[in-house]
């Protein structure tokens, strides 16, 4: 994966660049099959390297295929990003070690979730009873984050072709 | 060739969408998922049949209204609830039996949840789609 990320950076070509992605989506589901959690793997798979794979490539068909050569060099980004990394790494030290029972998340409401989803809701998945039943409100604001996401590409895009009749019609 | 085996395919891909979405409650899976693999689905189609056909049988009409339904579904669900005499989101009132209840709301929750992500995917793939080609009637 690393390997995909230095290449993703290093190509001009986009074209490659959206493959390039679409593998590294694929191999991220892998991997999220390896932790045992099939369903964000299976939201990966469908969505990183199906349905995004697709909207770039349309996205692609619009514009030129390579990518445009920088003007200045990127020193300052590549300051901040380098920081903003070494900051995160330095970050994760402090975290619990992997799959430790004592950590703070494994011990507050997940216990409760586990022992009494399926008595309280009848859904073997805990998952899906959690997202569902437990969480309904950040699912309904999700579903609308999507509703508002999907509303305003239909607003812009519109927009743009209305003006763009007008225009001709001139 | 390859429309003979899209054709075969795709009712395959409409109907494993359809296993994701209500057998969520007992495997992986669930709305987000089923969704995504709908909007696959007729994706799929417009790339093999073209955008005209895709729209023909998924109208742009039928997509928008996807798009406000879903969410509606989700928060009528939990308007039900009220309605029922409790509060906001809550699935036990919605039957006799509270377990019952809950499995009927996350099953309208879930539905919800689907029908707005397709919805949404298929228009933004319309969108892109119908702009290259300059298209005149795509609105």
């Amino acid at each position: 994966m690393a390997v995909l990320v230095i290449a993703i950076a290093a190509r001009r070509n986009l074209f490659s660049v959206v493959m390039l992605a679409s593998i590294y989506s694929f191999l991220m589901a892998t991997v999220l099959v390896g932790l045992d959690a099939v369903d964000v793997a299976m939201t990966e798979a469908a969505v990183g390297a199906g349905i995004s794979t697709i909207l770039l490539l349309a996205a692609l068909h619009l514009t030129k295929g390579e990518e445009a050569k920088t003007i200045h060099r990127p020193w300052i980004p590549l300051v901040i990003s380098t920081a903003v990394a070494a900051a995160l790494v330095y970050g994760s030290l402090g975290l619990p070690a992997f799959s430790d029972p004592q950590a703070p998340i494994h011990t507050h409401v997940v216990p409760r979730y586990l022992d009494q989803a399926v008595k309280e809701t009848g859904v073997p998945n805990v998952v899906t009873a959690v997202l569902a039943s437990y969480r309904g409100y950040d699912t309904l604001g999700e579903t609308t984050v999507v509703f508002t996401a999907g509303t305003g590409v239909i607003v812009l895009l519109r927009l743009r072709r209305r003006a763009q009749q007008k225009r001709e019609a001139k | 060739m390859l429309r003979v085996i899209a054709k075969l395919f795709i009712p395959f891909m409409l109907l494993f969408a359809l296993y994701v979405q209500f057998h969520g409650e007992l495997g992986p899976g669930g709305g987000f998922q089923a969704g995504v693999i709908i909007a696959a689905a007729v994706v799929f189609y417009a790339l093999i049949f073209g955008l005209p056909a895709a729209r023909g049988l998924v109208p742009d009409a039928a997509v928008e209204s996807m798009v406000a339904g879903g969410v509606l579904i989700f928060a009528g669900v939990g308007v039900a609830g009220l309605l029922l005499g409790g509060n906001y989101l809550d699935y036990f009132v919605l039957d006799r039996d509270p377990v019952h209840g809950q499995e009927r709301g996350i099953f309208w929750v879930e539905i919800g949840v689907a029908v707005t992500v397709s919805g949404v995917m298929i228009k933004i793939f319309y969108m892109f789609a119908g702009r290259g080609g300059g298209d005149p009637e795509d609105a």
